[in-house]
């Protein structure tokens, strides 16, 4: 009998089994960030234990940092705290840092695919719920809580039950002007909210084979907003392409060595899942969601929803979404104003993401009454972007062109949408507050975004009349 | 971490599904590097308007202002993986939560901080909510070691839970020092095992 690919990364990491018990499973690489650590540290102090493997814990600063001018003044004073927390933390136990100074810094599931941390066939898990993100390279990552980040500090291995498995087969290609963003969206839109709870989904088919790793990131990402415990893709060439010569990754004779232990992680042919789900990528549009969970999704030429299309037990989830967000049923989207622009985010921060949106942004002029800011999700990619004169688009179009960080995605720092107000956001949770309190999000993709900013509502990227550029200022 | 005993108390019904960790304990209350007053926060943008308790909020109603039980629909705990949420509900002084499913993390998470989560039926939970509207101040029994809940009604039900989890919260276990027993195993293990990725580790 064949294993999955879920099924030979947990083989490789098992460190015990026991009956009834959880096995014990050995992690690669642990990822920290300020706000779900300091109580890890804490626990460990109190009962006098070290971290046993500070070299397969890297930490950088995401959630809480401010994105504005970092020569300035930290005016947040409790977040202050947590950063300086963080920093003594590493200190104290060992542990490599990417500070608010590092060229390095960034969102943890930006920085580390683009160092090369994360490769095929590792164990990955992170305080945040989207570590999912990494297993576009045929990683097994998933988010955990903090007593389970305390619990790998001390042990480098975590307590875990096996998942079921769910095989998510994406047939035919994704139509010109549709995005991995759109594919997601739908593929959540139709199977819904809480599909794949207590399933690892990996992701298969012609579809998935021909995005690139960015955009494999992008599907992985939002893995979590239909409950699975992570996403995986089969690792193949483009992979190998995206890590080799990345900071972190071997070369030479060490290249080859892992180049054959990666290549070892496929799902086997008569391999069996627990369960199996077909998607259709031809039937994709830009989609738009409408409502206060990621499944509550649009094609950009349709409308909110009038509640025919829904089972009965989504109906009332429905009504209410629908009020919190200011909207009647069978509004068209495309009637949808905005009054906010959020481009950035572990889902759609990338260089690719960036690149995508100033196409659209090329030559235009957001709208007078929107305000729209791009975070690029690293400071390598906010040089990369630099380098491609891709800021310069965005400021002459009038968006804001910030450090990088999380940002608006969950508005921990200052970067808030207001009680009421309307954003079109290329993150990755619509839900209540989630913005900021009484804020109203719309999920979309970086073109749908950009599209957005400039025509101060929805839009279809499809027509969107693209100004090629004339020069290229590489600097 | 105190061990479950069994007790009786009030139901408080949440008429929601998909209740998300942001919901249970919004991303301004994050900021905080301490496990403990989180409580005060719990649900803090359905509770709280202009720092005022919204009366039509369950929680902010008698005889639900300190029911032990909550009662709510499915997808409970769904989003973040935040240990914040887990860390206000048991402060504030739920000890059970029923639904007809948990978001896998927080699920986990529950079990960390001696907060139960029973998956119940979708017609179990259809009854339970029937009762909370219909017998003033209703109240449940719960008995972890039988696996079993039941009214003074004729209502029983029995739930399942893994025997680890299970002991987690009868004994109150000590997960990482559990671990750490097996270290030499982990040494073992850790000899043999490669790992490709490498930076230039800068150690303070």
């Amino acid at each position: 009998m064949g294993r999955t690919l879920y099924e030979k990364i947990w083989d490789k990491h098992v460190v015990l089994e026991q009956q009834n018990q959880p096995s014990l499973l050995y992690i690669d690489l642990h990822l920290i960030h300020e706000v779900t650590s300091p109580q890890a540290f804490e626990g460990l102090r109190i009962h006098n234990r070290s971290v046993r493997k500070p070299e397969l814990t890297i930490a950088t600063m995401d959630h809480s940092i401010p994105t504005t001018d970092r020569t300035l003044p930290f005016r947040d004073e409790i977040a202050k705290k947590q950063v300086d927390a963080l920093e003594k933390n590493c200190r104290d136990f060992g542990i490599q840092l990417f500070d608010l100074n590092s060229s390095n810094q960034g969102i943890v599931h930006v920085i580390a695919p683009e160092l090369g941390l994360t490769q095929p066939g590792m164990t990955i898990v992170c305080g945040d719920s989207h570590t999912s993100t990494h297993g576009a390279f045929g990683a097994l990552a998933f988010g955990i809580g903090t007593s389970e980040v305390e619990h790998v500090l001390a042990a480098q291995t975590l307590k875990q039950f096996k998942s079921k498995t769910l095989a998510m087969n994406i047939h035919g290609h994704l139509p010109q002007g549709t995005t991995a963003k759109d594919l997601i969206l739908s593929i959540i839109g139709k199977y819904g909210h809480d599909f794949a709870t207590g399933h690892v989904v990996e992701y298969r088919g012609e579809a998935i084979r021909n995005l690139t790793m960015e955009e494999r990131m992008t599907v992985c990402n939002m893995s979590i907003e239909m409950g699975a415990r992570a996403g995986l893709i089969e690792p193949d060439s483009k992979t190998f392409a995206f890590l080799k010569g990345k900071q972190a990754v071997p070369e030479g004779e060490l290249w080859e060595e892992a180049l054959e232990e990666w290549k070892q992680y496929y799902t086997d042919e008569n391999a069996k899942f627990d369960l199996t789900a077909d998607f259709n990528a031809a039937e994709v549009i830009p989609m738009v969601t409408w409502g206060t969970n990621p499944g509550q999704v649009a094609g950009i030429t349709e409308t909110t929803t009038l509640f025919e299309d829904l089972a009965e037990d989504q109906i009332r989830p429905a009504k209410k979404a629908l009020q919190y967000m200011g909207l009647e049923p069978g509004t068209p989207i495309t009637e949808i104003a905005i009054d906010k622009v959020f481009i950035g985010s572990c889902t759609n921060s990338r260089i690719e993401d960036l690149r995508k949106a100033a196409k659209i942004a090329n030559g235009y002029k957001v709208a007078d009454h929107v305000e729209a800011l791009v975070v690029p999700g690293s400071q390598l990619v906010k040089k990369q972007a630099e380098a491609e004169g891709l800021d310069q688009i965005f400021i002459k179009a009038g968006f804001q062109w910030r450090e990088a960080g999380c940002s608006m995605c969950l508005g921990m720092n200052e970067d808030l949408v207001l009680p009421e107000e309307r954003c079109a956001s290329t993150s990755n949770r619509n839900f209540e507050g989630r913005q900021g309190r009484n804020a109203r999000t719309h999920l979309v993709s970086p073109e749908m975004a950009a599209a957005a900013a400039i025509a101060g509502r929805f839009t279809d990227v499809r027509e969107w009349p693209v100004k090629e550029r004339k020069e290229v200022s590489l600097q | 971490m105190k061990s479950f005993t069994k007790f009786t108390g009030i139901v408080a019904p949440l008429d929601a599904a998909n209740v998300d960790t942001d919901a249970i304990i919004p991303k301004q209350f994050l900021k905080s590097i301490e496990r403990t007053g989180f409580g005060k926060f719990l649900f803090y943008e359905w509770r709280y308007e202009n720092e005022r308790e919204k009366p039509d909020f369950i929680l902010n109603r008698e005889p639900y202002r300190n029911a032990p039980i909550l009662l709510a629909r499915k997808n409970f705990g769904c989003g973040s993986s935040r240990e914040h949420a887990p860390w206000a509900i048991a402060e504030y002084g739920i000890k059970v939560i029923l639904a007809p499913s948990f978001a896998d993390i927080f699920y986990n998470n529950c079990f960390k901080n001696g907060i139960l989560p029973v998956v119940l039926p979708d017609q179990d939970i259809e009854v339970l909510f029937r009762k909370t509207r219909e017998i003033p101040g209703y109240q449940i029994r719960v008995d972890l070691e039988n696996q079993r809940i039941e009214d003074s009604f004729g209502y029983m039900s029995e739930f399942q839970i893994g025997s680890y989890q299970k002991d987690q919260l009868l004994q109150g276990l000590d997960e990482i020092g559990a671990t750490l027993q097996s270290s030499q195993i982990i040494d073992s293990f850790e000899s043999a095992h490669k790992i490709y990725y490498k930076l230039g580790v800068k150690i303070y």
